[in-house]
């Protein structure tokens, strides 16, 4: 060891060296330009840095509203989703956990989670598929006499909701999972001893062991739902924007670096608001 | 089965039916002898796979996404090891602190690490490329090979580098012969979570390339036209590949906790 480690160019001492450098040049710094750009104005097609705060003005006072109504729409969606992914997981995540033979578990799990690895591209492709007006649901009800007329479900924020549910059901049953299966099966049992029947079990030794896997499924849930483009803009079309969508449109059509760049700080503060947010929680949870 | 087993198992069916219905749909329809992918299924038909691989913009599209794939899952796995072994051998006291460095990108959304390369490719004159795609799938892969490779990294082998070198070996002929070996695996799922990520990702590629393009990129321009078929293809045989990296990974890991 000693020998290696005069060597100047020892993986022992230098190895992180590449990775750290990599991330500071190609994600701190982009990060850096960016927060700088967002105080920054174009003049003349050069964006120049003056330090203003016309472009966080612009998105409180902007005369139509769309980028606070964009932040208020992408909040509330990104809320609704988490709750409706963590109460429709939850239960599946247990099934698994504790009536799944132990040998089986692994393999069911991997199996019920396989379209978690469709691309968002085509996963919203699909659900498309299945809500457009001759889509599969419609059909259905059609042919059983439910409705007279083809329903499309597509283009609406309920759609939304829809495909980021699908997705996220499969994150947090995973992560649901991880953390169920940790539990102690003599927590269990003790409070079986103790005379307590299933569900105060449940509510009393299970429920509070898992929680912090439940914060931490629902944080990530939140973040990859807040910061998601794909989604949106196939499943809810253009009625209304989310805030990832108001970003893509500042890029894209209008070009203009320094509002996206506002907006993408506003969107990592949210990101921050809600780290915060769950944090406190689950200190809480812990007292 | 007991009867109250049955809720559980209602549940888990309805689950299983909201989870596969949108794949299902997708494959299905891919198959279909019609020009709408929705019902009635009309029959079986290759014909819009023969579309696909006759579709020159889509096959160059798929050659894009295995290079871009290919070469910043590598970067990214080699990023990844170095690191990994340095942080799991010799910490150091701002080991913490590298760690949170390297995990940071995780937390960050793919359209803000996009727009922030965008800001300084622009700055530094560097055009909308493959390269720059590449860059950026390396920027959201390398804390998830880091992490995967890290955990992997035990006493055992640390134990067996030790020998090599008081045997005489030198440090990098350790690592290469004694330390990648026992490792492969680990290598190998890194580098492939690595490539279904980066196969499978859009915003960055549609934000940092131009005129070469990757498949998802020209898949989301596919669904301007509405519902397709040929959409369904090609939706089919990316799920397929993603699907073929997923076991694998999975095997390899499986081996790894086995021999582990």
């Amino acid at each position: 060891m000693m020998a290696a480690n005069k060597n100047w160019l020892s993986v022992n001492r230098w190895g992180a060296a590449p990775a750290l450098l990599f991330t500071a040049a190609c994600f701190v710094a982009p990060l850096i330009a960016m927060a700088l750009v967002s105080v920054s104005e174009r003049i003349g097609g050069h964006t120049v840095l003056t330090w203003t705060l016309d472009n966080y003005r612009g998105f409180v006072s902007r005369s139509d509203g769309t980028f606070v109504s964009a932040l208020v729409n992408s909040i509330e969606v990104t809320v609704t989703v988490t709750i409706l992914s963590v109460f429709a997981a939850y239960p599946l995540a247990y099934i698994l956990a504790y009536r799944v033979p132990k040998r089986w578990q692994r393999v069911a799990l991997v199996a019920i989670v396989l379209p978690f690895w469709t691309s968002y591209v085509i996963r919203s492709y699909s659900w498309l598929l299945v809500l457009s007006e001759n889509g599969i649901i419609s059909q259905t009800l059609l042919n059983l006499g439910i409705t007279d007329d083809p329903i499309g479900l597509g283009n609406t924020r309920g759609a939304t909701v829809l495909g980021f549910v699908h997705f996220f059901v499969m994150l947090l049953t995973l992560t649901i999972y991880a953390n169920l299966s940790q539990i102690k099966d003599s927590y269990r049992k003790a409070a079986a001893d103790l005379g307590a029947n299933g569900f105060q079990t449940f509510l009393h030794v299970t429920l509070p062991l898992s929680l912090p896997g439940v914060a931490v499924g629902a944080f990530l849930t939140f973040v990859l739902a807040v910061g998601d483009y794909i989604t949106p803009q196939i499943l809810g079309g253009g009625k209304e924007l989310l805030l990832p969508q108001a970003i893509m449109l500042q890029i894209g059509r209008a070009a203009d670096f320094p509002m996206a760049s506002a907006l993408s700080m506003i969107l990592m503060l949210v990101v921050t608001a809600a780290y915060l947010l769950f944090a406190r929680y689950l200190r809480m949870e812990r007292v | 089965m007991k009867a109250r087993d049955i809720p559980a198992l209602l549940y888990v069916i309805a689950a299983v039916i909201f989870i596969f219905l949108p794949v299902v749909v997708l494959v299905q329809f891919s198959f279909q002898d019609g020009l709408a992918p929705v019902p009635p299924f009309k029959g079986f038909s290759l014909r819009w796979y023969d579309k696909m691989f006759a579709d020159r913009k889509l096959m160059e599209a798929l050659g894009n996404s295995v290079l871009v794939g290919g070469l910043s899952s590598v970067a990214a796995t080699a990023l990844g090891f170095l690191a990994a072994f340095k942080l799991a051998r010799r910490p150091g006291r701002a080991a913490p602190q590298m760690r949170f460095l390297l995990m940071a990108p995780i937390t960050v959304s793919y359209i803000i690490i996009a727009l922030g390369l965008l800001i300084v490719f622009n700055g530094l004159g560097i055009g909308k490329s493959l390269f720059a795609v590449g860059l950026g799938h390396v920027v959201i892969n390398l804390p998830l090979c880091f992490a995967v490779i890290y955990s992997q990294m035990g006493e055992h082998q640390a134990n067996v580098e030790r020998a090599a070198l008081d045997l005489g070996a030198s440090e990098f002929k350790a690592l290469i012969y004694v330390t990648v070996p026992m490792l492969w695996p680990a290598l190998l799922a890194a580098f492939f979570i690595a490539f279904t990520l980066s196969w499978d990702e859009f915003v960055i590629a549609q934000l940092l390339s131009k005129f070469d393009v990757t498949l998802p990129v020209v898949i989301f321009s596919l669904l301007r036209t509405g519902l397709n078929p040929v959409t369904n293809a090609v939706g089919t045989f990316v799920f397929a590949v993603s699907i073929g990296l997923v076991v694998l990974v999975e095997l390899l890991l499986a081996r790894r906790r086995r021999d582990g």
